[in-house]
């Protein structure tokens, strides 16, 4: 790659971090990154879009309108930042281990979020289909197992951090 | 030595803040600042589990802390 492509590169990755998002941890072929504001869809499947691919998966996590047949009227997310991004790019490394994928795009939001409002979007570019859905389904699994972020789930009545007791 | 230990989700809750300090033995482990914290902080035990965090990496109960680490309370997480 010429300094000319990089220097393209990371205007591309300064554009979509914006001013809060923190990239620390990103290279050519990873996006890892945590927003405070609403998540960019479209931004984010332009990113992982390249002419190798024949395919792109994409995981688009959304907020429900209720837990257990109760109401849930917004959720609060947490993030340890800097281990946040560390364990994600951990993951997209596995991923790239384990699969032959060609770019890995994981944004979390932080902040007070409502029904239906987006706190996570996963992208998997691959030369093939299978990679991309395995890769993929492989990134939530894991960072909901592995990644420091916290959900308060705010009800009617009360809130509660999620899974944070038996 | 004294050290500052992060606290995120509903460790903050427990430890009424987003950080409490602890004076530690200079080779202490991670187990032994759960016992201590357990101790001041009974609500801990009642969690699913939860984890040590230093310097941005889980570990393991055997691990020496050091004084400049970034020492931190990982509650369940529930992210995605």
């Amino acid at each position: 790659m010429t300094p000319g492509q990089l220097s393209a590169a990371a205007k591309s990755f300064n554009f979509l971090k914006g001013n809060h998002g923190s990239d620390k941890m990103n290279s050519l072929n990873t996006n890892i990154q945590i927003f405070p504001f609403p998540l960019n869809i479209q931004s984010s499947v332009d990113w992982i879009m390249s002419p190798e691919s024949g395919g792109i998966d994409v995981f688009i996590g959304t907020v429900r309108n209720q837990t257990k047949g109760k109401k849930v009227i917004k959720l609060e997310f947490e993030a340890y930042e800097p281990m946040a991004i560390a364990e994600m790019q951990k993951i997209a490394e596995q991923a790239f281990e384990k699969w032959p994928v060609q770019k890995v795009l994981v944004h979390h939001r932080t902040g007070v979020l409502e029904v239906g409002d987006v706190p996570v979007v996963i992208a998997v570019s691959a030369a093939h289909r299978a990679a991309a859905f395995d890769a993929c389904r492989f990134i939530i699994d894991t960072l909901k197992q592995t990644v420091p972020i916290w959900k308060k789930e705010i009800f009617e009545d009360g809130e509660v951090w999620v899974a944070a007791h038996p | 030595m004294n050290i500052k230990i992060l606290a995120f989700g509903i460790a903050k809750d427990i430890f009424g803040g987003t950080s409490v300090n602890l004076e530690l033995a200079n080779d202490a482990t991670v187990y032994n600042l759960k016992y201590l914290l357990e101790q001041q902080y009974p609500r801990l035990k009642q969690l699913a589990s939860y984890m040590v965090a230093v310097n941005n990496e889980y570990a393991l109960p055997g691990d020496n802390l050091h004084e400049r680490d970034e020492i931190a309370i990982i509650p369940p997480v529930s992210g995605g």
